[in-house]
């Protein structure tokens, strides 16, 4: 007969083994979210567990904010009536610059034969919070898919763009910021209209324009805006200003920093603007080997 | 009578409480709610890791009671929260849970200030295994101020310690005598 240990001393499988059975988990657990992504029903189902937790953490804070609001005094209440008031007598005289401008628009869009810009449905948000990891830029805000939020859209602020909204919770969804590493948004520089690629360089308040050869055209405090050409970002929002331009002729590219627009340690609430409307397929490649290219997430 | 001063003291001269499963559950519960603090700037730099923190007491203190297991769900919480990659705060609190079942005989027969060195250690190794992951996905090294959250961490394991055995000693009972 086998000798098996009295119950008082049973122990369980020894520590190595746990290790390496937990260890195991783990890399089967990174591989399959970091290959195939479809581990996102699982992050949903924690994140909904985590999200009472979280709103509990948030309560000092929102407890805070609401007591410094309520004891605001009345000379700060009203020196920002009166900025408010002047910001809004400039807007609506914009505005009214725009009406006619919009109208003109849509008569040339007419004449040349163009399809009519569509209006994209918005929806206000708050920031939660900032991701906790130093080595993502991320926000998340407090609207999720019971509010209407897709993934792929893209999130604005009165100054321009922030990001783009790359998971969705139930009541809450993460936003990319346009300063993270993996983010690319296509860009037209106004002055003259040269298309670029902006990329994020992972820490704050700095972008890069890559892939400009050296004699381009640009120039120190150039605008850069959306070009609206990948279908996602409506165009023409203000995404970035030229900072420094670099040229070294023994590399083939300018090294082109910026400066993003948005202010997103600013301001509180931003916008989500609807993705965009899905483009007509693209033409088959004609007799040209291409691999099917795995779709990034989040670009 | 005077009791005795634990602060500063081995683990070993204390006797303490049977631990109720409540409690665990209770104090990694604050742990998890002390990370989900919404902190930015350089506070959130050097926030230490609660949560490695609590499971290394458990882990070094209840090595039967408190195991792998708790680790991992908490590791993947963590994952959630932070919208990283599913799994790598798993494997790092794995390898510190490993570390402090290891030596759990070892450390308490230390004062509490060569525990923190052990401490550190331990800390840092999960913090490299989280970097190691990052790396191998592609991100950068974000710099030395990377590792400063274990050097807070082991700096608070004194009073992280004493807050975690205060609800377990026997409470003097000169009243019955």
């Amino acid at each position: 007969m086998e000798y098996s240990p009295p119950p008082f001393f049973r122990r369980g499988p020894g520590l190595g083994t746990r290790l390496i059975f937990f260890s195991l988990l783990s890399l089967a657990l990174l591989f399959a979210d970091a290959r195939f992504g479809f581990l996102e029903n699982l992050r949903r189902g924690v994140g909904v567990i985590l999200y009472p937790l979280q709103s509990l953490v948030d309560l000092p804070g929102d407890i805070a904010m609401y007591a410094a609001d309520f004891f605001v005094t009345q000379t700060t209440l009203r020196s920002e009536n009166e900025n408010l008031q002047r910001d809004n007598f400039l807007s609506s005289i914009r505005l009214q610059e725009y009406a006619a401008l919009a109208a003109e628009n849509a008569h040339l869009r007419q004449l040349l034969d163009l399809q009519p810009r569509v209006d994209r449905p918005s929806l206000v948000a708050e920031i939660l919070y900032a991701a906790r990891d130093p080595f993502i830029k991320r926000i998340v805000l407090d609207k999720g898919s019971t509010h209407g939020v897709q993934a792929g859209a893209p999130v604005v602020d009165s100054q321009g763009l922030v990001g783009q909204v790359r998971r969705v919770f139930p009541w809450v969804s993460e936003v990319t910021l346009v300063t993270d590493r993996e983010q690319a948004i296509p860009v037209q520089l106004v002055r003259n209209g040269l298309r670029a690629m902006v990329f994020g360089l992972g820490y704050d308040g700095a972008l890069e324009l890559r892939f400009m050869p050296v004699n381009a055209d640009i120039e120190t405090g150039d605008v850069l805006v959306t070009s609206g050409i990948d279908g996602i970002y409506p165009a023409g929002l203000p995404v970035a200003t030229v900072a420094s331009v670099e040229r070294v002729a023994a590399y083939p590219f300018a090294r082109v920093t910026c400066v993003p627009a948005a202010g997103v340690d600013r301001h509180r609430q931003v916008m989500m603007l609807s993705p965009g409307e899905a483009f007509p397929d693209r033409p088959p490649p004609d007799n040209v080997q291409q691999r099917p290219r795995r779709p990034r997430r989040g670009g | 009578m005077m009791r005795p001063r634990a602060f500063g003291r081995p683990f070993a001269e204390e006797i303490l409480l049977p631990v109720k499963t409540g409690f665990v559950a209770l104090a990694l519960m604050v742990a998890l709610l002390l990370n989900l603090l919404p902190l930015s700037g350089w506070v959130l730099l050097l926030r230490p890791d609660f949560i490695a923190l609590v499971l290394l007491f458990w882990g070094l203190e209840h090595p039967r009671k408190v195991g792998f297991l708790p680790a991992f769900l908490l590791g993947v919480a963590m994952d959630v929260a932070q919208g990283s990659l599913l799994g790598q705060h798993a494997l790092a609190y794995s390898a510190l849970m490993f570390a402090a079942i290891a030596i759990h005989r070892r450390v308490p027969l230390f004062g509490v200030r060569e525990q923190v060195l052990h401490i550190l250690g331990i800390l840092l190794v999960a913090q490299v295994v989280v970097l190691g992951v990052r790396l191998a996905t592609g991100s950068e090294f974000p710099g030395w101020w990377y590792f400063l959250p274990s050097a807070t961490g082991a700096i608070l394991w004194p009073f992280a310690r004493h807050a975690l055995t205060a609800p377990l000693r026997p409470r003097s009972e000169r009243k019955e005598i």
